[in-house]
Parts: C-alpha cells; sequence; structure tokens
C-alpha cells in the first residue's frame, strides 16, 4: 500500500477546496460584492470631484479589500470544523502546516484573486490613472495574500467561538496596519506618477513573513479549536 | 483484504479533566490483532473522550498511549497513518457526492486502485447513491458512506463512536460483518457502542467506564 506524498496530499486538498467554492458559489461571490460597495461608499459620501476622490483612492482601495477579505476568511474553516472533516483532516497523518498552505491558497485563489482583477475597475472609479492600475494590483495582490495568511491565523482561533466574527476582526485588524500602510502609500505613489517600489517591496517581505509564519500557527490554533 | 501488520495498543494510567471535572480516573486498556474492544458506560462516562484521547486529538492530563510499544506522542503523524477513527459527525463534505467525499478523504492518506471506491460504496449499499451530493442522503446513508471510508483506509485500528447511530437493522448487520472482515485479516478496533456489537465469529472484550 502506497502513502500519498506530501505534494499530491496538499494538491487534494487545494482542489477538493476549489471544487466546495464551485459547488457553492453564491457565498464565494459574497465578500468580493462587498469590496465593490464599500468601496463605491467613499465618492456616495464625499461627492463626486475626481481630485479629492484621486487622493483617497489607495486608501479607500485598501480599507474595502481589508474588510472584505475579513468576511471571506472567516468561512475557511468553519464548514470543515463544523462537519467533522477537519477533524479527518488532522487524522490524516498528513503534516497539517502543509494542508493549511493548501487550503489558505486555495482560499486566496476564490477570494483574493478575483479581487485584484476587480480592482482596476474600482480604481478607475475612484479617479485613479490607468497607468497606476499595474501598482493597484499587485499592491493588493500582495496585500490579499498577507491578509489571507492573517486572517488564516485569527479564523483557526476563532473557530470554536460562537459569536466568533466581531473577535476576528479585532485580532486580524491590528495586524494588517503595517501592511495597509505601504500598501495604500504604494496606490498613492502611482497615482501621482511616482515609483511605488520601496513600499511594493517592503509589502513582498511581509508576504513572505505571513506565509512562512503562519502556517505552524494556524496548525496549532487547530489542533487547539478541535479539543 | 490483505492481512494487517498490527502492532498492538496499549493505554494506561490515562486521567482526563474537563473543567474541575474528572472525566477519565486511571483508565488502561491493551487492545491486540484481531481483538476488538468494547467501551461501555452510561451517557458522560468518557467513551468519546477516552477514544478522542487515544486518537491524540485530546491530551491526557496523566497516562500514556503507546502503538508496538511505541509512544503515539513521539510520532503523531505516523501513528495517526495507521488509526481510523468515525466519531459523532460523520467527517463527510455535504456539497461533495458519496463518491467524491471517498475518493478525497482516501487519497489523503493512500493511493486508490481502481475501482476500489465503488466496491466500497457496493458493500456499505450505496451503488446507487454515489453519485448524490451526501448532503441529500439520510442519516443512516450518511453512517454507511463514513463506514466505507473507515474501510477503505485500510489501516490496522478503527476506533469507531456509536457507529450504529442511525442505522436500520440491515445496516447494523453491515456494519457488524465489516468489522468481523477486518478483525479476520488481522485489524484490531475499538468501539464505543450503548448495544450489543454482535460481530460474527468474535466475542469483543468489554470495557466498562463508570
Amino acid at each position: 500500500m502506497e502513502r500519498t506524498g506530501i505534494f499530491r496530499a496538499a494538491c487534494l486538498a487545494y482542489r477538493r477546496d476549489l471544487l466546495l467554492a464551485f459547488r457553492h458559489w453564491g457565498q464565494v461571490v459574497q465578500p468580493l460584492v462587498f469590496f465593490v460597495i464599500v468601496a463605491t461608499l467613499f465618492p456616495l459620501a464625499l461627492g463626486p470631484q475626481l481630485a479629492e476622490l484621486r487622493e483617497i483612492a489607495g486608501g479607500t482601495l485598501w480599507v474595502a479589500a481589508l474588510l472584505a477579505s475579513l468576511l471571506g476568511v472567516e468561512l475557511l474553516f468553519r464548514a470543515d470544523h463544523a462537519d467533522g472533516t477537519l477533524e479527518q483532516i488532522l487524522l490524516s497523518g498528513q503534516p497539517l502546516a502543509i494542508l493549511v498552505v493548501a487550503k489558505g491558497f486555495a482560499h486566496w485563489t476564490v477570494c483574493g484573486l478575483p479581487l485584484v482583477l476587480l480592482a482596476p475597475l474600482v480604481a478607475t472609479s475612484l479617479g485613479a490613472p490607468t497607468a497606476a492600475n499595474c501598482t493597484v494590483m499587485l499592491s493588493l495582490a500582495l496585500g490579499t495574500g498577507i491578509l489571507s495568511a492573517l486572517g488564516a491565523i485569527g479564523s483557526a482561533l476563532t473557530l470554536g467561538l460562537r459569536r466568533g466574527s466581531l473577535l476576528l476582526g479585532l485580532l486580524v485588524l491590528p495586524l494588517a496596519m503595517p501592511s495597509l500602510i505601504f500598501g495604500a502609500r504604494a496606490i498613492d505613489l502611482a497615482i501621482h506618477g511616482d515609483s511605488a517600489r520601496g513600499p511594493l517591496l517592503l509589502l513582498s517581505a511581509m508576504l513572505v513573513l505571513s506565509v512562512t509564519l503562519a502556517p505552524p500557527a494556524v496548525a496549532a490554533a487547530l489542533r487547539i479549536s478541535a479539543e | 483484504m490483505q492481512p494487517y501488520n498490527c502492532s498492538g495498543l496499549s493505554a494506561s494510567g490515562i486521567e482526563f479533566w474537563r473543567g474541575d471535572r474528572r472525566v477519565l480516573a486511571d483508565v488502561s486498556l491493551e487492545v491486540g490483532a484481531s481483538e476488538c474492544l468494547h467501551l461501555l458506560g452510561p451517557n458522560g462516562s468518557g467513551k468519546t473522550t477516552l477514544l478522542r484521547v487515544i486518537t491524540g486529538l485530546l491530551s491526557p492530563e496523566q497516562g500514556q498511549v503507546a502503538w508496538g510499544g511505541r509512544n503515539t506522542r513521539s510520532d503523531c503523524d505516523g501513528w495517526r497513518a495507521d488509526i481510523s477513527y468515525l466519531g459523532h459527525s460523520d467527517g463527510l463534505k455535504p456539497e461533495l457526492t458519496a463518491r467524491e467525499n471517498l475518493v478525497f478523504e482516501t487519497s489523503l492518506r493512500r493511493r486508490l486502485q481502481d475501482g476500489e471506491v465503488d466496491a466500497a460504496l457496493e458493500q456499505v449499499g450505496l451503488a446507487a447513491a454515489r453519485d448524490l451530493p451526501s448532503g441529500i442522503l439520510s442519516a443512516g446513508q450518511r453512517r454507511r458512506l463514513a463506514m466505507a471510508r473507515v474501510m477503505l483506509a485500510a489501516v490496522p485500528l478503527w476506533m469507531l463512536d456509536e457507529p450504529y447511530t442511525n442505522l436500520d437493522a440491515g445496516g447494523s448487520t453491515l456494519v457488524a460483518g465489516v468489522i468481523g472482515r477486518h478483525l479476520d485479516a488481522g485489524g484490531a478496533a475499538i468501539i464505543a457502542a450503548h448495544q450489543a456489537l454482535a460481530i460474527p465469529g468474535h466475542t469483543p472484550r468489554r470495557l466498562e467506564l463508570a
């Protein structure tokens, strides 16, 4: 009997989560719609002057993306915990941290990636020049990755709690602040025609840091939540 | 079915507290190849807790569990690759079909041969439901499906928590037969159940929890 290797197990977990996302895509689209709605609230509240909107475009995009990803990440482990499949994954004899990476990447594929692809549209509606689109997407691609990793820790920690969503926000939002500062700054610089290299490199470093440190933390939190 | 190389489980002096209530007090047990241990006791006596402590999902305050003479804590993933656990919840994804559930859960552990999953589905009487989402199956059918997952894992030690829940008379006989064949092949099983197990050809040892 041939045991399943780590890489194959991770691919399986990734494929399964994508399949599950497609089976209930209504739930998957919700954070995306939320992102668009929150970003549209700002022009409505502040007035339609493009020059003014352009000044706040970076911050608006990032705050909207932050809240949307918080909404999505809450569901990352909840269903698995409720139907007992999390228990089976824990007992599968595969290293949990690797499966967590696969699950997190699947989550980013269905929640983060569409948001990144939609971002130029929202940015344009906030008056950002098309030349800034590349930076907008890059900044949010790195950002949603960081937010998925941080959110996964919060989601795993608040798994067994009945009203975990508020606590999730309290746990994750402070940790997300540094990336918010540099991510919004990068877009701001690009909108004004400057090079956004510095903040983007810092964001990349943060992504590397959170993606390497989060999986063991998530795995430990899941083991506690499964007790 | 291939014969197992079952190395024997022994747990000694297990003590477990939940808050300020002692759920398990100095519980010891041993299970060897072709043996079945029947955990009995009233509701709340700690049968599920004991099973979860043995799997390692819960850590006991005292005592240890050894598999083939080695402490299970020292090689947690290796130990878990040798056991299959059926808990209170069936551990099935309602959105996936019966077949997809089995393929995923089993492939996570080992490489599947062609037709193995369909044969297992047939064995538990779910051949007609193989392409239905497990969410629309009845509670009894889901229990059968969960039992098929345990079978397909092809591991030496089964830990079953109330395997007969929601099963009809036919289903109970079927599950007892499946457990019997597992024991015939040299496997071992620890089963928490309120009713008699009625495993053909085997008399389970009983362990009463107070």
